[in-house]
């Protein structure tokens, strides 16, 4: 363990997304007590709208006269809350299934994985735009749809990490010593495949960042007023290029965010996986 | 003599594979007797793991036993269900001691955990969690010092790759006993370690079968162990019992024409380097009859038709050949 810590320490990029991601915790934890405006969520200053960025608001104002660093504050734990709960749900489906498939043969792991390689074949942005669609647009169905199109990639996943299990010997031993399926499954097996799903879900979360506000974007995510990052981008397009700052704050806040969780991904991956060097 | 802990009738098993059906095991049939080690031997391939994967139920995908009868303690095995196997039989009753002690434990758990965690499923009882615990503790402290592994109580806090093989093959021999089984199957526990360990494990398993009154089936292919090691002796070919009998007595006079080349081509006895000509029949083209006859040495014309049966005399020894066949012939 204190190998792995030290190894972790010699990484910097894997370091700097370590910190973005802490950081981004806490301002998701202790947001409504930093942010300067916390009741700008809701209230509207019209006699300050569009301010640019200055001392009283270091991020500018929009077109509602709201503090725009109070609601990229804001918004962050909303942007979390989102990514965990999306990858927690497809991670939830994925797992199990991979699982399943990697340790049955025969048409049930052929069923599932087929299953998992058409919606792996659909775009995801694509599928998760006609799913929340189909739900009618809110941050829940939203949510749904990104998980419905993130499982495929954990059951790919721990499918191909479970049939490389599934012939190692200590699987024999421990059915050879009584050990029932789901025993050999869950128990054995899973904490063996544990390594690769931390990584993918840790990039994961970036990524979910990033497709919600997109989808928020669009107008199938959050609705205003919800200080959600891509809602406000896409609020800000009216008054762009004159009010550059409604724009760039939040789509900063979106960059650090997936930056964050992506560099501690690639860290994370370079850490337990050291048959994939990373190339520098 | 007549009292048997595991009995095998006329074993015959196929598995369907994408080039055909292949008859792998054609006609095994032995006994083990209560208290006695008994040797499998037979070339790479021969069946000898599949009739251990048949004996304790784990058998591959398109594995299907067609004939035959596998009783432990009088109980056919094969009547048996998977929830029975696993609650009464395997692990409690029958151990198994895999091939390759460098995987046969699971990487990401502590040693001490895993045996805990095979004693819990098979010792269970009413006293309270921690008791229970501390008794299991000190069992498996007790059989690991028996084993000669050193320094058992730091042992149960490390990692598998942190043994040497030999104390890893310790430590699966162990966790074997630790269930105290009647049965224990060792499919070639010696052959991934170095000669010296080798030995050294050969004693143990010997001592530790007087000492726990334990029987057991000994899969090898190598000749040499078995001489050491086993009381008894069933030799297989391509997937056919061929010979089977007192080692001592086997290996000074054997019978089948396969077990006379097998030990022909030992080291300690060839003369000079023969082999055998000729290689092992494919399974999937296996027709009736003799096996070894496209080999054979002595083969008669009626070896291709002839249905494998094993004639035995007053001694026990049992030979399948068509030159035992006449009565007058099997002589002592």
């Amino acid at each position: 363990m204190l190998l792995l810590a030290k190894k972790f320490a010699r990484d910097i990029p894997a370091l700097i997304g370590l910190v973005i991601v802490i950081v981004a915790i806490t301002i998701a934890i202790i947001g409504p007590w930093i942010a300067p405006h916390p009741g700008d969520v809701v209230a509207s200053h019209l006699t300050q709208r569009l301010k640019p960025p200055s001392a009283a608001f270091p991020f500018g104002t929009d077109n509602l006269g709201r503090d725009l660093l109070s609601r990229v504050i804001l918004g962050t734990r909303g942007a979390l809350e989102v990514a965990l709960i999306v990858v927690a749900l497809a991670a939830a489906i994925g797992v199990p299934l991979g699982l399943v498939a990697g340790y049955a043969s025969g048409w049930p792991s052929e069923l599932i994985m087929r299953i998992t390689d058409v919606f792996l074949s659909l775009p995801q942005l694509v599928l998760a735009l006609a799913l929340a669609q189909l739900l009618t647009p809110s941050l829940e169905s939203a949510m749904i749809a990104l998980a419905m199109t993130y499982w495929p990639f954990f059951t790919r996943l721990v499918f191909a990490e479970t049939r490389r299990l599934k012939a190692a010997l200590f699987v024999d031993a421990l059915r050879g010593i009584g050990a029932g399926s789901t025993r050999i499954l869950f128990a054995h097996i899973l904490p063996n495949a544990i390594s690769p799903v931390i990584v993918r879900a840790t990039i994961g979360l970036g990524f979910t960042i990033l497709v919600a506000a997109v989808l928020g974007f669009l107008g199938m995510g959050a609705t205003p007023p919800q200080p959600d990052w891509g809602l406000t981008i896409s609020e800000s397009r009216n008054y762009l290029p004159d009010a550059w700052w409604y724009a760039t704050f939040p789509g900063l806040a979106i960059l650090l965010a997936v930056l964050g969780f992506n560099l501690l991904g690639d860290g994370l991956r370079d850490l337990f996986d050291p048959r994939l060097r990373r190339s520098r | 003599m007549a009292d048997p802990i595991l009995e095998i009738r006329g074993l015959r098993l196929s598995i369907r594979t994408d080039e055909g059906i292949a008859q792998v095991l054609d006609h095994i049939d032995f006994t083990l007797e209560r208290g006695r080690i008994l040797g499998l031997v037979g070339e790479s391939g021969c069946g000898k793991s599949t009739v251990i994967r048949a004996i304790i139920g784990i058998l591959p995908a398109g594995a299907r036993i067609e004939a035959g009868t596998i009783r432990f303690n009088g109980e056919d095995l094969l009547e048996l269900g998977e929830h029975e196997l696993n609650t009464r039989i395997r692990g409690s009753r029958i151990s198994f001691i895999p091939q390759d002690p460098y995987l046969a434990l699971n990487p990401v758990f502590k040693v001490g955990s895993q045996l805990l965690e095979i004693m819990r499923w098979h010792a269970p009882d009413s006293s309270t969690r921690r008791g229970r615990d501390k008794r299991h503790r000190d069992r498996i402290v007790a059989l690991l010092r028996r084993v000669q592994l050193p320094d058992p109580e730091a042992a149960l806090e490390r990692y598998p790759h942190q043994f040497s093989g030999g104390q890893r093959q310790r430590l699966v021999i162990a966790a074997a006993l630790a269930t105290a089984p009647a049965l224990v199957i060792a499919d070639e526990p010696t052959t991934a370690l170095d000669v010296t360990t080798q030995q050294q494990i050969l004693d143990l398993l010997r001592e530790l079968a007087v000492e726990f009154g334990l029987s057991m089936l000994f899969v090898t292919h190598d000749l040499g162990v078995v001489a050491q090691l086993c009381d008894d002796l069933c030799v297989i070919y391509a997937g056919q019992l061929v010979e089977s009998g007192n080692t001592a007595e086997l290996l000074a006079r054997p019978r089948h024409p396969y077990t006379k080349a097998l030990l022909a081509c030992h080291p300690d006895r060839a003369v000079a380097f023969s082999g055998i000509p000729g290689t092992v029949p494919s399974p999937l083209r296996a027709g009736f009859g003799c096996r070894f006859a496209p080999r054979c040495s002595d083969v008669r014309g009626l070896c291709i038709t002839r249905r494998p049966h094993l004639m035995a005399d007053r001694l026990g020894r049992r030979v399948d050949c068509a030159l035992y066949d006449m009565p007058e012939r099997v002589t002592t």
